[in-house]
């Protein structure tokens, strides 16, 4: 049986592991090589790496990173910030990246979605979208350059307009729950989970194991992505995927 | 050395990487001849079946032929093994070798596609030299959204919207659906497994062959 994945997010600024809250405050967390061997060694399905900064200055340093992380990383690695061009994503896939993760710059130019998908592969392509409840309409905006800027697009409607492009996977992070460990935002999730045919990955809130069971049971998501409460050690990923199990959810146990 | 074919199809760092983890001797090429030169063959493949026309353009397909018809072992990973097929519903016009009959078809619209993640692998009777030391039950990662139907040298399959051929071997023909490079310690040992296959050079027919560390 297919498992519901658990991916670990590495968010880096100039070569290190940070965390924020609600995309603020952020505080250091390690190095991303060490961070992501560890992971794997613990049952991480998936690692993800997400260049918070992503400034031009910073793209030779973010090139090693991804090297130096995929080296000794014999599970899927998807790399993520800044990716503008085909070019981009080409030094990145060149570096030891497996799947590459857009956003601002898919929604500026969805044509990049298709170019990626039709040079790497749908598999490769996927689409991050940062979506913000919007309290006068209950509906959920998409927002983007790391949740500066509003885009005045229906989060939902944009995952599907992802995936007719040629995305692979849709990365649904909810600002409103970043970094709080309140729980995933399983409406938010669903929503997004039912109107595509390619897998969410659901992300922002993690706090416990409950969390995972309800966004996987609730928010229908196929995979979940939690960044600190696994690097800050609050919780093993070998010790969350046995609890999921026990609560029925299939998962990939080293246990 | 064992070749890894690169025809434009997506990166092959992983797989690289992965070979020299298990401490094998290979090269990415695109060149014919060294590829006709190799002990072992790799054509590892992610994207679009129609990718794997460039072997045929290239003279790669031809050199691969010849290669598996001299008995040089052969792994083909994801589009790798479905280019081991007659041909795809993804690329219809695309001929594949043809080392095995029928056709990879779509997943069935009940499922999501394409199958992304950790699923297991379920042996069938029968021994692997490509599973040697890898229980039935493993976890390995798939990224796909055509598969092949089971045959009749089908050693394990999956189960994603009905069950898939996952691994297919016959004599020195190894083709694996999922990803072994990034399914972990498991992925490794089955890389390991092709990697350390012995074959007895300067003979021509596969059942005078032997497999000298086959258990």
């Amino acid at each position: 049986m297919l498992t519901k994945r658990i991916i670990a997010c590495l968010d880096v600024d100039a070569g290190r592991v940070v965390k924020g809250i609600r995309f603020l405050n952020l505080k250091d967390a390690g190095d991303p090589a060490e961070l992501a061997a560890a992971h794997s060694e613990a049952g991480a399905d998936e690692i993800v790496l997400l260049d918070i900064s992503a400034t031009h200055e910073n793209r030779n340093t973010l090139l090693e990173t991804v090297r130096r992380t995929a080296r000794q990383l014999f599970i899927p690695f998807t790399v993520g910030g800044g990716v503008r061009t085909l070019e981009d994503a080409g030094a990145i896939f060149d570096a030891g990246a497996d799947k590459i993760s857009m956003n601002s710059a898919a929604i500026a130019t969805p044509d990049l979605i298709t170019e990626i998908a039709n040079r790497f592969g749908s598999q490769a392509a996927i689409v991050a979208i940062d979506a913000k409840r919007d309290e006068k309409t209950g509906g959920f905006e998409a927002w983007v350059q790391g949740g500066r800027r509003q885009t005045g697009q229906n989060a939902i409607t944009w995952a599907r307009q992802a995936e007719d492009r040629g995305a692979g996977e849709i990365l649904l992070t909810s600002m409103d729950r970043d970094g709080t460990e309140q729980g995933f935002d399983c409406e938010l999730t669903k929503a997004v989970a039912d109107s595509v045919r390619i897998p969410v990955i659901a992300s922002g809130g993690a706090g416990n194991a409950q969390h995972f069971t309800e966004v996987f049971k609730e928010g229908h998501a196929d995979a979940a992505l939690a960044a600190s409460i696994f690097h800050f050690g609050l919780r093993s990923i070998a010790e969350l995927k046995q609890q999921l199990q026990a609560a029925g959810i299939p998962m990939r146990c080293a246990c | 050395m064992i070749a890894i074919v690169d025809y434009r199809a997506g990166n092959l760092t992983s797989v690289k990487k992965a070979l020299d983890q298990v401490g094998a001797d290979s090269v990415v090429t695109s060149d014919p001849e060294v590829v006709s030169l190799a002990e072992k063959i790799v054509l590892p493949g992610v994207g679009h079946f129609s990718a794997t026309a460039h072997l045929a353009d290239s003279g790669l397909r031809d050199a691969i032929a010849n290669t598996i018809r001299r008995g040089v072992p052969f792994l083909g990973i994801c589009v790798g093994l479905q280019w081991m097929m007659e041909s795809s519903e993804e690329a219809p016009e695309v001929p594949g070798l043809g080392i095995w009959p029928g056709e990879c078809v779509r997943f069935p619209a009940s499922v999501k596609s394409p199958h992304v993640g950790w699923n297991q692998l379920e042996f069938r009777d029968g021994p692997s030299r490509l599973l040697r030391g890898i229980p039935s039950g493993s976890y390995v990662y798939f990224t796909h959204s055509y598969r092949v139907p089971l045959l009749a040298n089908t050693v394990a399959e999956s189960e994603y919207g009905g069950r898939f051929s996952a691994v297919v071997e016959q004599d020195r023909m190894f083709g694996v659906q999922f990803h072994p490079e990034k399914s972990g310690a498991i992925g490794l040992r089955l890389l390991e497994n092709f990697c350390s296959l012995r074959v007895t050079a300067g003979s021509c027919d596969p059942e005078v062959l032997t497999e000298q560390n086959v258990d």
